[in-house]
């Protein structure tokens, strides 16, 4: 097992230095020169070569990522160009923000998720099955940007039980958490369902019904254990999905996360901060991932690791 | 096969296919039905807009500006008076296209990749394996915004940009399934009487894993529809005056409260589209083999 785990996080390493490839070469394939970006439109000849020697740029490509990647290391990741503040310094800003939304909606996602894919397998075959399975596959097509000003619509605009936009108290935060969730949540229901469907059909769960325990004995301590083995796997890897998503949320709700200083910075051409949010979001999807396939160890014990 | 052709001719003779047995089963599956006739009247709406619309999709009139639906405009007009129901239709060929040669472009560059790496193993198997990882570690729309961060946004753009965002998963399912396909004799065989690897690739491999193919094209085209719907709404996509589904859903947000029918009909389009490629899928993936996991 902990050799696994070493493994595992060795594993990691290539991938990291690979995703930092990619967005070191964002910069560079972006076509312009990094330097005339960087400095603005009304910059004299000597800024110019002045940035270019602070960039790098005078030296090889392989060089310069190495000067990158350093200072990204030690949370140096240049200056927006257009706040002129420090990379790290902007999205520090940004990052509770978004962190505390997806905690929120993964929230949602899992409770609704369960609650609905439990009671679909339970009463299987049955009007709230049927129904319940439409809302899932609905939910999985619906487009988050048009949910959230459906919502919007709704709950902020006519019934003012929310507002509209923005980031305050918990209020701010229920129908961007529910827009983000929804389709998390349809794809918990349908694996939580399944997977519970398959455990029931196991000869223990058989036995457990001979011997004459309660049904919900039944579902609750033994099936469900099982059953949700799958599902912390979803779970995980949807959490990851949330960050991303997170951009279209936060785009309509005008709240102030990473995900939507991506977007402003993209219609900027404000690179250094796209190269920033990319490799904070891809890192952290990363290491979510590696914490879910440890967790996923940890959970099911017949899943043996070879040395 | 015609009805009757097919009552006539006893049971024992009827040529049988992979293809025959899931085309039968698929038309049995009412889900799927409803799907693929969701997609054909997308892509006659589409295909018949310029014929069967009443209104420029471009043209401005503003005297009509943000008119709720009524019999004129069927589904109301934006605030530059233009026909919804028009643009919608428009928008129709723009996202069927978009859907389409984003997921053909994932799906060529996947399948030869995939080939590629489950055929010869070893170091291009990893090589090949490690990029789809790092491609993998940009999750969902990130790797799409990523591309488009370094392309540009555009319609052409958008396409290149859900092309390969697909990639990875192709790849994955038929790298998946060349290891399980060359395992089997006649792969041995074609290898034992000697033929060439691009060879055995092309006309042995190629045609055992078209089944996962078609079912994760007809899935992605949804997936690559719904994709460029969120970049052009994030204004990262077709711009405006383009009647795309995602850019007029855009528009719409600003007349929110003046004019709720602006937002709300692209966004139905769109869901009505995802929802019938997935249905699509589904009912192919069952009836091409109930056992397949994507």
């Amino acid at each position: 097992m902990f050799t696994y785990f070493v493994r595992r996080i060795l594993a990691l390493i290539p991938t990291l230095l690979g995703v930092s490839i990619a967005v070191f070469l964002l910069l560079r394939l972006v076509p312009g020169d990094p330097a005339r970006m960087a400095a603005g439109l009304d910059a004299t000849e000597a800024d110019l070569e002045f940035i270019r020697r602070d960039l790098g740029l005078d030296k090889s490509l392989p060089e310069q990522y190495l000067t990158w990647l350093n200072r990204a290391l030690h949370g140096d990741m240049g200056r927006s160009t257009r706040t002129r503040n420090p990379v790290t310094y902007e999205i520090g800003l940004r990052l509770p923000a978004t962190w505390q939304l997806t905690a929120v909606s993964i929230t949602v996602a899992v409770v609704i998720g369960l609650v609905t894919g439990i009671t679909a397998a339970t009463r299987r075959n049955s009007l709230l099955d049927y129904g319940s399975m439409v809302a899932a596959l609905l939910g999985i097509c619906t487009p988050s940007f048009w949910l959230g000003l459906m919502l919007m619509l709704i709950f902020a605009v006519q019934l003012h039980w929310f507002p509209t936009s923005g980031r305050g108290d918990w209020r701010h935060l229920v129908l961007p958490g529910f827009t983000l969730g929804a389709g998390a949540a349809a794809i918990i229901a349908r694996v939580t369902r399944s997977s519970l469907l398959e455990v029931l059909n196991q000869d223990y769960i058989r036995t457990a019904v001979a011997k004459g325990l309660h049904e919900r004995a039944v579902i609750y301590r033994h099936a469900l254990k099982n059953a949700l083995i799958p599902v912390v796997t979803v779970v995980g890897l949807e959490f990851g999905y949330l960050l991303a998503g997170a951009v279209i949320t936060e785009t309509v709700f005008a709240y102030p996360g990473v995900g939507r200083l991506l977007v402003d910075s993209i219609s900027y051409r404000d690179f250094p901060m796209v190269q920033g949010i990319l490799l904070i979001l891809a890192s952290q999807f990363v290491l979510i991932n590696l914490v879910v396939d440890l967790l996923y160890g940890w959970l099911d014990p017949r899943i043996h690791y070879g040395n | 096969m015609a009805i009757s052709e097919a009552v006539e001719t006893p049971i024992a003779a009827r040529p049988r296919s992979l293809w025959r047995d899931a085309w039968t089963r698929l038309l049995r599956n009412r889900a799927a039905i409803f799907g693929g006739i969701i997609v054909l009247l997308i892509i006659a709406g589409g295909l018949a807009a310029p014929f069967i619309t009443p209104y420029d999709p471009i043209k401005q009139n503003l005297r009509a500006s943000l008119q709720p639906p009524s019999p004129t405009h069927l589904l109301g007009t934006d605030v530059h008076g233009r026909d919804i129901f028009s643009r919608i239709l428009y928008g129709a060929a723009i996202s069927l296209r978009i859907g389409f040669l984003g997921a053909l472009l994932g799906g060529a560059i996947g399948v030869v990749l995939g080939l590629v790496s489950g055929f010869y193993g070893g170091a291009v198997d990893m090589i090949i394996m490690r990029l789809v990882d790092i491609q993998l570690a940009f999750p969902g729309l990130l790797l799409a915004i990523a591309i488009i961060a370094v392309i540009g946004p555009g319609l052409e753009n958008v396409i290149i940009a859900v092309g390969i965002f697909s990639v990875p998963t192709f790849t994955r399912v038929v790298r998946g399934s060349v290891l399980s396909v060359k395992q089997q004799d006649f792969v041995t065989a074609a290898r034992t009487v000697g033929a060439p690897n691009h060879r055995i690739m092309r006309l042995h491999l190629f045609p055992n894993i078209l089944a996962p193919v078609l079912v994760l094209l007809t899935m992605r085209i949804a997936t690559a529809i719904l994709t460029a719907a969120s970049l052009s709404f994030l204004g990262l996509g077709a711009q405006p005056p383009t009647p795309e589904w995602g850019a007029m859903l855009s528009d719409g947000r600003d007349y929110l409260v003046l004019a709720p029918h602006v937002a709300t009909f692209p966004g139905l389009a769109i869901l009505l589209a995802v929802l019938g490629f997935n249905l699509l899928g589904d009912g192919l993936r069952d009836a091409l083999d109930p056992r397949m996991r994507i």
